[in-house]
């Protein structure tokens, strides 16, 4: 049996860069990036219909921009999450590497294959190089929730700490999984989070961690975290441990404007934020790197049990779009939608918020909206 | 609420760059506003078919009209401005042929070069497809022809042939992301790499480094010479075919001749924002100007392109369908399909047959 930490240092060498097509090489300075695919005005957006109501909320989001005359186009590529071959995912990362932007539902990972199947969700966020997940969890008019005024934005770092993937039994019954925090990937992760925080005139950041337990791993992560934070010297800067974050979540939310955080940590504070707004139906999810963008809802769930009921919230798919939208500047486009999908909120409200509708009438209510907004005329 | 009511029960033609920020900028029933430049030659007649034919079917699309042509002496760097500012905020357009006299006037640029230039149309695509009961050599072709249009040989500046990587890229991703679109499997290149190393050797570099995203997508290339002669042998060996700008003059009137000449070809340009619609086959044919002996086939094809374009599927189908049903059932037809049908004949045709 290998030792660990040689096993640590071979894959770091393979999960470090994708290879370059010019030359092969895994160095950070050689990317080949192709131009943005737009022609004649029209984007092209890879989806990735995914698994459980991925498809549904998909075939609403097409059926949306259809209506708006959004010029987008959307190139389908399915990703078969029951098979071990890895042929489907390889696919659909290159079209994303074509396109530069996608829109995806989640891609289900049964944990009953064998561990060498990697999630796919995974394998596009570290081939894909998109490092920074941001959930923005804002409370919405219309939705009434136990804490009101929150806004919170979360930056989770989205390629390695606990999903490293990193794990063997050396010893039968004894089981080691690696948690791999580097100082590069820390402190784009928390330039990251102050950039974001300085464009958009968030208050503070705070970074959140164990480092008490795990001196050495979170420990590199907060000090790569106080670095960042000296070059920002406009935006106050704190940390707190995971534990008291989730406490103070769950009493006081609106202390928190722009949180930082390692990989689970994220994960778990992300979905906690997303229950004070509202649940998972609601909240968005961007996920960014230098060169590509890929959106989904906020909390990644599959929602196998609500599969094809026509239960569903669109919300978050449909916010998740205008997140796409702003991102690839159609600014207009994103607003229309934006305010449809929130004025119908305040009227009908699906299963998950405890009304009656379902995703069908939700989708024709926004489409309404939208409608009723009208163009302008040059007159006006 | 009642203002809103108001305004959703009228029709409004839109121009996307005129609205303010908290516009939507197009609706499904909303009128799109296109630009239209006739330009020289038989041009202004083949732009009164497809405008009575969008009259005829009720399209929503409103058309703004500028006569930019060096031969009549209507061309002027303001003639052009206004045009250039009509299509930003158009940003579809369809055209004639702007012809470019041949006494060297001075400016090395004609105007169709300076429009190509300045809207940045780097892509030209030429769909080469037999039409349904019009037998020629060649039956049930169906060829797409991507080009390079704003580089290469027809530089205006007499330098040696120059060729930018970077355009090379753009283009081969063009066709490569063409080529997915429309379900294609097939990419072949045109050069002379072996002749001219460099420049086309950069071109074919370009093209087999985008090959590479796109796996499901057969990439190969041909030298010219054995490209027309295999054009004319066995045309169906190829699909989508991608090349500089001077192959693709040559390549888009020898494939348009395969399915019956200028007449019946469209084309299209794009460039990253704006999609400029026109004939394949670039004449402006002024002997025929005031005989009314034009074909107007390929104009109202790609007419019919732009509006697929637009997202106006329902009328682009009704268009073509129309136009392939006249010429299929055979008793109208122009002169250079072998008929005896005016120009106007035809388009009347056309109309009749429209399925409203």
């Amino acid at each position: 049996p290998r030792s660990p930490l040689s096993t640590v240092i071979l894959s770091l060498g393979k999960t470090l860069h994708p290879p370059c097509l010019q030359c092969g090489s895994t160095g950070v300075l050689c990317v080949f990036q192709p131009p943005p695919a737009k022609y004649g005005g029209r984007h092209t957006v890879t989806l990735i219909p995914g698994d459980g109501i991925g498809p549904e909320l998909c075939g609403h989001v097409q059926e949306l921009f259809r209506f708006c005359c959004v010029p987008v186009d959307f190139e389908v590529v399915n990703v078969d999450s029951a098979v071990m071959g890895e042929d489907d995912i390889t696919n659909a990362i290159m079209a994303i590497r074509r396109n530069g932007v996608a829109l995806k539902g989640n891609m289900e990972t049964n944990h009953n294959l064998p561990a060498s199947y990697k999630s796919r969700n995974n394998l596009l966020w570290t081939t894909l190089d998109l490092y920074a997940n941001v959930i923005h969890c804002q409370s919405l008019p219309g939705v009434r929730t136990r804490h009101s005024n929150v806004d919170i934005m979360i930056i989770r770092e989205n390629t390695e700490g606990e999903y490293s993937s990193l794990e063997h039994e050396n010893v039968p019954g004894v089981v080691e999984c690696l948690k791999i925090i580097t100082r590069n990937k820390s402190l784009r992760i928390a330039d990251y989070a102050f950039k974001t925080a300085r464009e958009k005139g968030r208050s503070r950041v705070t970074a959140v961690h164990k480092a008490n337990i795990m001196k050495l791993g979170d420990g590199l992560f907060l000090e790569c975290c106080k670095e960042v934070a000296s070059g920002y010297p406009e935006i106050p800067f704190d940390s707190m441990i995971v534990d008291n974050t989730t406490m103070q979540l769950v009493s006081r939310p609106q202390q928190f404007d722009v949180m930082v955080m390692p990989n689970l940590y994220g994960n778990v504070v992300s979905n906690v934020c997303a229950g004070l707004v509202g649940g998972p139906g609601l909240v968005p999810g961007a996920n960014y790197g230098t060169d590509y963008a890929v959106f989904e809802t906020g909390t990644r769930n599959t929602g196998k049990s609500i599969a094809k009921c026509n239960k569903a919230n669109p919300t978050a798919m449909l916010l998740a779009s205008c997140l796409l939208l702003d991102h690839l500047k159609l600014h207009a486009y994103a607003e229309v939608i934006r305010r449809a999908i929130l004025s119908t909120l305040s009227e009908l409200h699906t299963a998950d918020l405890g009304g009656h509708s379902s995703t069908s009438d939700v989708v024709q209510s926004i489409m309404d909206a939208v409608q009723r907004e009208g163009p302008q005329t040059l007159n006006m | 609420a009642s203002r809103w009511q108001q305004l959703a029960s009228r029709q409004l033609s839109l121009s996307p760059g005129l609205c303010g920020s908290e516009s939507p900028l197009a609706r499904a029933d909303a009128i799109f506003k296109v630009t239209m430049i006739p330009g020289d030659g038989v041009g202004p007649e083949l732009m009164t078919a497809v405008k009575d034919v969008f009259k005829a079917g009720d399209i929503p699309v409103e058309f703004e009209e500028f006569h930019l042509s060096e031969v009549q002496h209507m061309a002027s760097e303001d003639k052009l401005d206004h045009v250039l500012s009509s299509m930003r905020n158009n940003k579809v357009a369809i055209k004639g042929k702007i012809h470019t006299p041949m006494e060297y006037k001075g400016e090395l640029a004609s105007y169709e070069m300076k429009l190509r230039r300045k809207l940045d149309l780097f892509a030209n695509v030429v769909h080469v497809n037999s039409l349904p009961g019009y037998s020629t050599r060649h039956n049930n072709l169906d060829l797409v022809i991507i080009r390079e249009q704003t580089e290469g040989e027809y530089s205006s500046l007499d330098e040696s042939i120059f060729s930018c990587s970077d355009k090379s890229r753009r283009i081969a991703k063009f066709a490569f992301d063409y080529a997915t679109k429309k379900g294609r499997s097939k990419v072949t290149a045109v050069h002379k790499a072996n002749i001219m190393k460099l420049a086309d050797g950069l071109f074919l570099q370009s093209c087999a480094e985008v090959a590479q995203l796109y796996p499901k997508i057969k990439y190969e290339n041909i030298i010219i010479d054995n490209c027309c002669m295999q054009l004319v042998q066995n045309p169906y060996q190829f699909d989508v075919l991608v090349m500089p700008n001077l192959y693709g003059n040559i390549i888009d009137n020898l494939a348009a001749g395969l399915v019956g000449g200028a007449g019946v070809v469209p084309g299209e340009s794009y460039s990253a924002e704006y999609a400029v619609f026109e004939t394949g086959a670039r004449h402006p044919f002024a002997q025929a100007v005031g005989r009314n002996i034009a074909n107007p086939t390929a104009m109202l094809l790609s007419a019919a392109n732009m509006l697929k374009h637009l997202n106006l599927e329902y009328h682009s189908q009704m268009i073509s369908d129309a136009v392939k049903r006249v010429i299929k059932q055979g008793k109208v037809r122009t002169g250079d399909l072998g008929g005896y049908a005016m120009c106007d004949e035809f388009t009347r045709a056309v109309i009749a047959n429209l399925s409203v």
